[in-house]
């Protein structure tokens, strides 16, 4: 039925079948909106958080969805500005996945503000002095360069590249994709960045609060790396997810041990710079804040933000994978690469979930105890609104769009062109 | 800023916890003077709204040497380093602003939109939002403070000093003649309602009001109190406070801050 | 963001963070100015469609 619109030369499912599939994850995506929809009329009173955690699950999810999303900006560096030309097999993945982590982390923000209608506040009145304000022009902009990057794949979809207007703006975008990648790599430094002075700025957190250099805090830096270094984790990661939900072999094993290659270096360096970080911000500014490292993880209900927290992190999240991923021995075999990208993936949201969550969980005046918080199904759900979102995109990109250059290669049609 | 500057105020408050008997006036006076929401059930104090809110401390020991002590917290008008204080910078959308004139933390809740970044960054707890719109019993909309706008959801609000009041004592002065105001004639709603007389309001700069002559403010060093009995909430993070605590009892001047060594766990207040 | 909006200082932190802000997206406006005009007159040209394959 829909034959004329998947490229050729390639294998898809039946329309039964696909809409079949987009309905239940659609009907994941309508509990999202649902839920969405009561945190717009009856307010953020349908949220667990409260005035102790007043930056709860979303902002965490949106932390960490743009960490992961920096797949798409450090590829596009690789490819157009380093000229890495394999990355080419790959770039479009990046991309979508990119655009998909963006586009929900704007979303999460505009539920989690208390008043969104005047969410252009942010841009209006900006004080420059605030790392958010830094974080939304910057998202925000670089949200435009993702589209900008995306659009060219969905005008070579089958019948739209036959328009000669559509085929020739596909054509002359691809000609200057380098200048685009390039704003789209500064822009990104710099949100990035900010979402790490979000928490590193709060000298009155002194479990988030970190030195820096002129303006910025060392945690700035810390996450444009970190980012650097998981996000192509993260496109590796949903690459394979989508090999294994196809039964297909997507891209050649070379692009990916490149791409993994120099997320395992990236990966490796970050980790001696966050130790690095971690022991100077434990044996100096900490106590220079009246704190030792043990008041940041212990006496806390259940452990739950006990010293395992730092060594999943920084241990089993860190330096595992990124060991894993720069020894050429175990980066080429599939499963193990595999684990790493994984392991490296939590690494990222579990860093920023301790510099959202545990910042304000640990008590900073003395006479007050550690502060608990569980996230409503309205936050659960519209936190899992985008991942539905991400699937249903990634499904009709995957079905209608020239996503993966190297599929006709790998997987030959009998009979086929 | 500089204490000779006779047009830089530094209103401040110094609050003796040795007199608060914990009875509270203080802070109902301040919900009915700034029009503070409340709700039927308030009893989770996380999700409520209260500007001026009283702990209970103690000092941990077993009876007979059990002791507890009331410390109200208002907003503590940090003024960090050169009126940098922790919510101020963070706001994206300038909703809230440093007065250098009066070394007051102001909040502008018609411009805020809600994002709670100076949430996560007051140490005090004292930003709180409305997680609910506001609904007065019938017939309290009449007793409402004119002067003082009511919020409406999804916004941040806190503690200003009654500022308002600031406002309509500078225009009364204004109208007789005067430059300066007189230390009576800007007084904030909890000190007034204090029966114990435990909290004091004037400008630190002023060597003349009360403030300044008990908490003895070092401006050389950020403000810290040269009196021995005085102390400020967590003093080492240097977000350089202008609300001055008394005891005589060194328990609750550690009380207030976070100690390296710590030898004995405070107890949740 | 503008100018004219009251908060707005001439001061350094405007200057380069706003500077940073209208340079990107001027480049971007701009880019995508020309990836438009361009196709226009490619197209007039009759450049594309079924006819212009090739190119990569």
């Amino acid at each position: 039925m829909d034959s004329a619109l998947i490229p050729k030369g390639v294998k898809r499912c039946s329309i039964g079948q696909f809409a079949l599939w987009i309905a239940v994850v659609g009907a994941v995506l309508l509990w999202g909106v649902w839920a969405m929809l009561l945190c717009y009329f009856r307010g953020l009173n349908q949220t667990n958080m409260n005035n102790a955690y007043g930056f709860a699950l979303w902002i965490w999810a949106d932390l960490a969805v743009i960490a992961l999303g920096g797949g798409a900006f450090f590829t596009g560096l690789l490819r157009y500005i380093f000229g890495k030309d394999e990355l080419k097999h790959i770039i479009n993945y990046a991309v979508l996945i990119g655009f998909i982590c963006y586009s929900s982390a704007l979303l999460i923000l505009a539920i989690d503000v208390g008043q969104p209608l005047r969410a252009w506040f942010i841009f209006w009145h900006a004080n420059v002095h605030s790392m958010l304000t830094e974080v939304a022009f910057c998202l925000t902009c670089y949200f435009g360069v993702l589209t900008i990057e995306y659009v060219p794949l969905v005008l070579e979809n089958r019948q739209i590249d036959r328009l000669p207007f559509f085929h020739n703006l596909t054509h002359n975008m691809h000609g200057i994709m380098a200048l685009f990648a390039a704003t789209g790599a500064f822009l990104s430094f710099f949100h990035q960045g900010s979402l790490g002075g979000v928490s590193g700025v709060l000298y009155g957190r002194p479990f988030g609060f970190r030195t820096g250099l002129l303006v910025w805090p060392w945690t700035f830096f810390l996450y444009t790396w970190s980012a650097a270094a998981c996000g192509p984790c993260f496109t590796l990661f949903i690459t394979r997810i989508t090999e294994m939900a196809t039964c297909k072999k997507l891209v050649k094993d070379s692009v990916v041990e490149l791409l993994a290659k120099i997320a395992g270096w990236m990966l490796l360096t970050y980790i001696v710079a966050k130790i690095i970080d971690t022991v100077y911000w434990a044996a100096v500014t900490a106590p220079a804040m009246g704190l030792t490292l043990m008041d940041f993880y212990s006496n806390n209900p259940g452990s739950a933000y006990g010293l395992w927290i730092l060594i999943a992190e920084v241990g089993v999240c860190g330096v595992l994978p990124a060991v894993m991923l720069v020894a050429p021995g175990i980066r080429s075999n599939p499963s193990m690469r595999f684990i790493a990208v994984t392991l490296a993936v939590i690494g990222a949201c579990l860093n920023r979930w301790v510099m959202v969550l545990q910042v304000q969980a640990v008590p900073v005046l003395p006479f007050e105890g550690w502060f608990g918080y569980m996230p409503s199904w309205q936050e659960i759900a519209t936190t899992i609104l985008p991942v539905a979102y991400g699937i249903i995109l990634i499904s009709l990109s995957y079905r209608y769009l020239p996503v993966f250059p190297q599929e006709q290669e790998l997987n030959p049609i009998e009979g086929g062109k | 800023m500089d204490q000779q500057n006779g047009n830089t105020k530094k209103y401040g408050m110094v609050i003796d916890l040795d007199k608060c008997t914990g009875c509270g006036a203080c802070m109902v006076a301040c919900m009915a003077e700034n029009n503070v929401p409340f709700r039927e059930d308030d009893t989770d104090k996380l999700l409520s709204v209260s500007w001026m809110r009283v702990y209970r401390l103690g000092n941990g020991k077993p009876f007979p040497q059990v002791e507890e002590c009331y410390l109200p917290r208002p907003c503590q008008q940090c003024e960090g380093h050169a009126g940098h204080s922790p919510c101020v910078s963070v706001c994206p959308a300038t909703a809230t602003d440093y007065d250098m004139r009066t070394g007051i933390v102001s909040q502008i809740p018609t411009r805020c939109f809600g994002c709670r970044y100076c949430m996560a960054a007051c140490p005090y707890h004292v930003r709180q939002f409305n997680w609910w719109d506001p609904i007065w019993p019938d017939g309290m909309e009449r007793m409402l403070n004119p002067n003082v706008s009511v919020r409406m959801r999804g916004v941040v609000e806190k503690c200003g000093f009654c500022f308002h009041r600031y406002q309509l004592a500078t225009d009364k002065a204004y109208l007789d003649g005067r430059r300066e105001l007189e230390e009576g004639e800007y007084q904030t709603a909890c000190a007034q309602a204090c029966p114990a007389g435990a909290i004091l309001f004037g400008d630190l700069n002023n060597p003349t009001h009360a403030v300044h002559k008990i908490a003895q403010p070092d401006s050389t060093h950020g403000g810290r109190p040269r009196n021995p009995k005085a102390f400020r909430l967590l003093e080492r993070l240097g977000t350089n406070p202008k609300v001055y605590y008394l005891s005589s009892k060194e328990w609750v001047r550690k009380a207030g801050d976070n100690q390296v060594q710590r030898t004995e766990q405070t107890p949740k207040a | 963001m503008f100018p004219f909006s009251f908060e707005w200082v001439w001061d350094m932190g405007h200057m380069v963070f706003m500077g940073g802000l209208w340079y990107a997206l001027g480049i971007l406006g701009m880019g995508l100015t020309f990836c438009i005009i361009k196709a226009v007159y490619d197209t007039v040209q009759g450049k594309g469609g079924d006819h212009g394959h090739g190119h990569h």
